[in-house]
C-alpha cells in the first residue's frame, strides 16, 4: 500500500444510487485465496457480456475512462457485504478515490485501510461532479479536500476523514502494527475480566 | 450514572481504550466467527509477521459461501465439484489445523451457516462483542449482543489481537408496537423497516428494536429481524435479552451451564436500556398495519405490501432498477410467473421457517416449471426437520431438500438463478445478480415464497387456505 498525500486525476462518473459490493464484485469471484489481480473482475457484470466482450456504453470501458483514478458514484456507495474483495479490486483496477455523498460504513472501514479513499461530499459540489464526467481533480489527504474547475469557477470542498486512518493512509502504516503495540493494555484488560 | 443503552453498556464493557482525539476507541472482542471466503488472505498475512491466534479458543470456524449443498454421495460425502471452492476449503482446514482454531468442517455435525451455528451452539451469548467477516453478523444481536460485519484486514486484527480499533456508531431505537396480523411474520417486519428507512438510512448506527410486537418474538424471529439490519445501512441491530433468550440458550453445548449459567443470567438481566436512555433517532412503527412484504426492486429497501403495486420509475435509480426486473410502474406483483423458490439462507432457514413451509407445502404439488430448493441452515436443523419428517413433506411436495449452507442467497456454490429467471426467496439481498448473473429476486417470508413454488406466481399465502 502506497502513502496517499496530494493527487490529480480525472474521474469517472457512475451516477447510480446505492452501488453494492456485489455490483463491485460479484459473489463467484470470491474463491480467491489472494488479493491480488481482482480489477478485472470489477463491475464484471456491468463491464462485459456474459461471452466476455466489453459493454461499450459502460463507463470505465470508454477510451477517456482509462488511466482515472477517482471513481465519481451516486449516493450511498459500497452498501450490502462485507467483501473486502470491493476495494481490493478498485485498488487493483487503479482507483484511489471514491467520491459520493455518502459511503457505506464496512465498505468505508475496509477502503481506509487498502489505501483507497472514501470521500463523502456535499450533495451540490457530489452533483458538479457527477454532471462533469472526466473532469480534472485534486485530491488532498493533508488538507481534506477536494478541488476541480478554473479560475473563477473553481470549486475546493472539505471532507472528513477518521484522524487516525488519515494519520495511516498519509504514512502508509498499517493498523495492525499499532493494535499490536497495545498487547500490554489488551493482557491488561483480559486480566482484570477473569 | 446516567441512563444508558444497551449498546452503550456492551461498548463500555469491552472498552480496552477509550477513544482519544488522535486514536478510535480499542474494543476487545469476545467471539470471532470465521468461514472460508473471508479468511484466508487474514492468515496469510499472519504468517508473513510470524504472528499467532491471540485466543484461538474464542474463535470458532465454519464452511458456507462456496460449499456446495447438493445431497451427498454413497460414501456419505458432500461433493465439491468446483476447484477454486476447494481449495478454499482445504486452505480453511490447514488455517484452523495449524491455528487451532475449532472448525465445523463441510458435511460434520456441527455444520452450517456461520449466523445459524454461533446461536445453536449457545457460543452466541447476551453482552458480547461478536464478529465476523460477514455483513450478516448483525444476526446475533437478536441476543442482546453487539455483533457486526468486518472486512478481512480486521479479521486480521482481531486473529492478532481479539481487539478492534472502532468509532463508536449512533443509536437508532426502531420501535414496532402492537400486534402482527395472522399470515404475518418477522420477516415482514423487517422488510417494512428496510422499506421505511432506506437502504442506506442507518448508516452510522447500531439499530436496537424495541416494543410490544419485538418482545413478543421468539429467538429464531428476532434472529431474522437483526439480520437484515445491515440492509437498511446499519452495521448491527440487537434486541434487548429477556426469558426468551435465556430459555432459547439454556442447555446449548457451550452456553455456561451450573452455577456458572446463574452467574450469566444475573449479568443478562442488567443489560436491557435502562428507562430515560436516550437514542440518537427514533422510528415507531405499528405492527398491526405491517402487511406481508415483497421486494420489487434491485435492493432490499424496495419493497411494498404484497398487494401492493409496483411504484413509478420517479427517477433514475428505480428506472434502471425496473428495468433490470422487468417490471413497469403501477402494475402489481400478485400474479407474477415465479420460475424459482429458494428458502433458506441466515436470514429464514431455521425451524420456525421449514416449519411455516411445511404448512403450505403439505398436502400440495410444487407448481410444473417451478424449481424449489429447500435449505436448511445447519446440519442439526436438517436432522431435527427429518426427525419431525418435514423433509418428507417438501419431498411429496416435489421440492429439493438439501445440505446446510448459504446456497442460492449468494450463487457462489453452484446454486444460482439462470439469466432473467424469476425467483422468490427468504433471503436477504435481491441486488442485481445476487442469486446469479441476470437473476431476478423478490424477497420475502417463508410463507410467501411456499406460496409461490406451489402456485407457480407470486401468491399471498393467506389465500392458500
Amino acid at each position: 500500500m502506497e502513502p496517499i498525500k496530494t493527487f490529480t486525476s480525472k474521474t469517472v462518473v457512475l451516477p447510480t444510487e446505492n452501488i453494492d459490493t456485489d455490483q463491485i464484485i460479484p459473489a463467484r469471484f470470491l474463491k480467491a485465496t489472494s488479493k491480488n489481480g481482482l480489477g478485472e473482475m470489477l463491475f464484471s457484470d456491468w463491464r462485459f457480456n456474459a461471452d466476455g466482450s466489453q459493454k461499450p456504453d459502460f463507463a470505465l470501458n470508454k477510451p477517456e475512462a482509462k488511466g482515472a483514478r477517482v471513481l465519481v458514484a451516486g449516493d450511498n456507495f459500497g452498501c450490502g457485504s462485507s467483501r473486502e474483495h470491493a476495494p481490493w479490486a478498485l485498488y487493483d483496477y487503479g482507483f484511489r478515490a471514491v467520491i459520493s455523498t455518502s459511503i457505506a460504513d464496512i465498505f468505508k472501514n475496509n477502503s481506509l485501510k487498502n489505501g483507497l479513499l472514501p470521500i463523502a461530499l456535499d450533495a451540490a459540489t457530489h452533483a458538479k461532479l457527477i454532471a462533469a464526467p472526466g473532469a480534472e481533480v485534486t485530491v488532498s489527504l493533508e488538507a481534506q479536500t477536494v478541488t476541480f474547475g478554473a479560475g473563477k469557477d473553481q470549486i475546493t470542498a472539505k471532507f472528513s476523514v477518521d484522524p487516525f486512518s488519515r494519520y495511516c493512509l498519509l504514512n502508509g502504516i498499517d493498523e495492525l502494527q499499532f493494535l499490536l503495540s497495545k498487547d500490554a493494555e489488551i493482557s491488561k484488560f483480559e486480566a482484570g475480566r477473569g | 450514572m446516567a441512563p444508558r443503552t444497551l449498546f452503550e453498556k456492551i461498548w463500555d464493557a469491552h472498552l480496552v481504550s477509550a477513544a482519544t482525539a488522535d486514536t478510535p476507541a480499542i474494543l476487545y472482542v469476545d467471539l470471532h466467527l470465521i468461514h472460508e471466503v473471508t479468511s484466508p488472505q487474514a492468515f496469510t498475512w499472519l504468517r508473513e509477521r510470524g504472528l499467532k491466534v491471540r485466543r484461538p479458543e474464542r474463535t470458532v470456524a465454519t464452511m458456507d459461501h462456496s460449499t456446495p449443498t447438493t445431497p451427498r454421495g454413497k460414501d456419505g460425502k458432500i461433493p465439491v465439484l468446483d476447484n477454486a471452492a476447494a481449495k478454499q476449503i482445504a486452505q480453511l482446514e490447514t488455517n484452523c489445523a495449524d491455528f487451532g482454531i475449532e472448525l465445523y468442517a463441510l458435511g460434520s455435525e456441527g455444520q452450517g451457516i456461520v449466523h445459524v451455528i454461533g446461536p445453536e451452539l449457545g457460543v452466541t451469548q447476551p453482552g458480547q462483542i461478536i464478529v465476523c467477516g460477514d455483513s450478516h453478523t448483525s444476526t446475533h444481536g437478536a441476543f442482546g449482543a453487539l455483533a457486526f460485519g468486518i472486512g478481512t484486514s480486521e479479521v486480521s486484527h482481531v486473529l492478532a489481537t481479539q481487539s478492534l480499533l472502532q468509532n463508536k456508531p449512533k443509536t437508532l431505537a426502531v420501535t414496532v408496537e402492537g400486534k402482527l396480523k395472522p399470515g404475518v411474520t418477522a420477516k415482514d417486519i423487517v422488510l417494512a423497516v428496510i422499506a421505511r428507512l432506506g437502504i442506506g438510512g442507518g448508516t452510522g448506527h447500531v439499530i436496537e428494536y424495541r416494543g410490544s410486537a419485538i418482545r413478543a418474538l421468539s429467538m429464531e424471529e428476532r434472529m431474522t429481524v437483526c439480520n437484515m439490519s445491515i440492509e437498511a445501512g446499519a452495521r448491527a441491530g440487537m434486541i434487548a435479552p429477556d426469558e426468551i433468550t435465556f430459555e432459547y440458550l439454556k442447555g446449548r453445548p457451550r452456553a455456561p451451564q451450573g452455577a456458572a449459567w446463574d452467574k450469566a443470567v444475573a449479568a443478562w438481566r442488567a443489560l436491557p436500556s435502562d428507562a430515560g436512555a436516550t437514542f440518537d433517532r427514533e422510528e415507531i412503527f405499528d405492527a398491526a398495519a405491517i402487511e406481508p412484504m415483497i421486494t420489487y426492486g434491485t435492493n432490499p429497501g424496495m419493497g411494498m405490501a404484497i398487494g401492493a403495486k409496483v411504484p413509478a420509475a420517479t427517477n433514475p435509480t428505480l428506472e434502471k432498477a425496473l428495468a433490470y426486473m422487468g417490471l413497469e410502474g403501477g402494475q402489481p406483483l400478485l400474479g407474477h410467473k415465479v420460475d424459482v423458490v429458494f428458502i433458506g439462507s441466515c436470514t429464514n432457514s431455521r425451524m420456525s421457517d421449514l416449519r411455516a413451509a411445511a404448512t403450505i407445502f403439505k398436502g400440495r404439488k410444487v407448481a410444473p416449471g417451478v424449481r424449489a430448493l429447500i435449505v436448511p441452515g445447519s446440519q442439526r436443523i436438517k436432522k431435527a426437520a427429518e426427525a419431525e419428517g418435514l423433509d418428507r413433506v417438501f419431498a411429496e411436495a416435489g421440492a429439493e431438500w438439501r445440505e446446510a449452507g448459504c446456497s442460492m442467497c449468494i450463487a457462489m456454490n453452484g446454486d444460482q438463478l439462470k439469466p432473467g429467471q424469476y425467483a422468490v426467496s427468504t433471503s436477504n439481498r435481491n441486488f442485481e445478480g445476487r442469486q446469479g448473473a441476470g437473476g431476478r429476486t423478490f424477497l420475502a417470508s417463508p410463507l410467501t415464497a411456499a406460496a409461490a413454488a406451489v402456485t407457480g406466481k407470486v401468491t399471498d399465502a393467506r389465500s392458500l387456505t
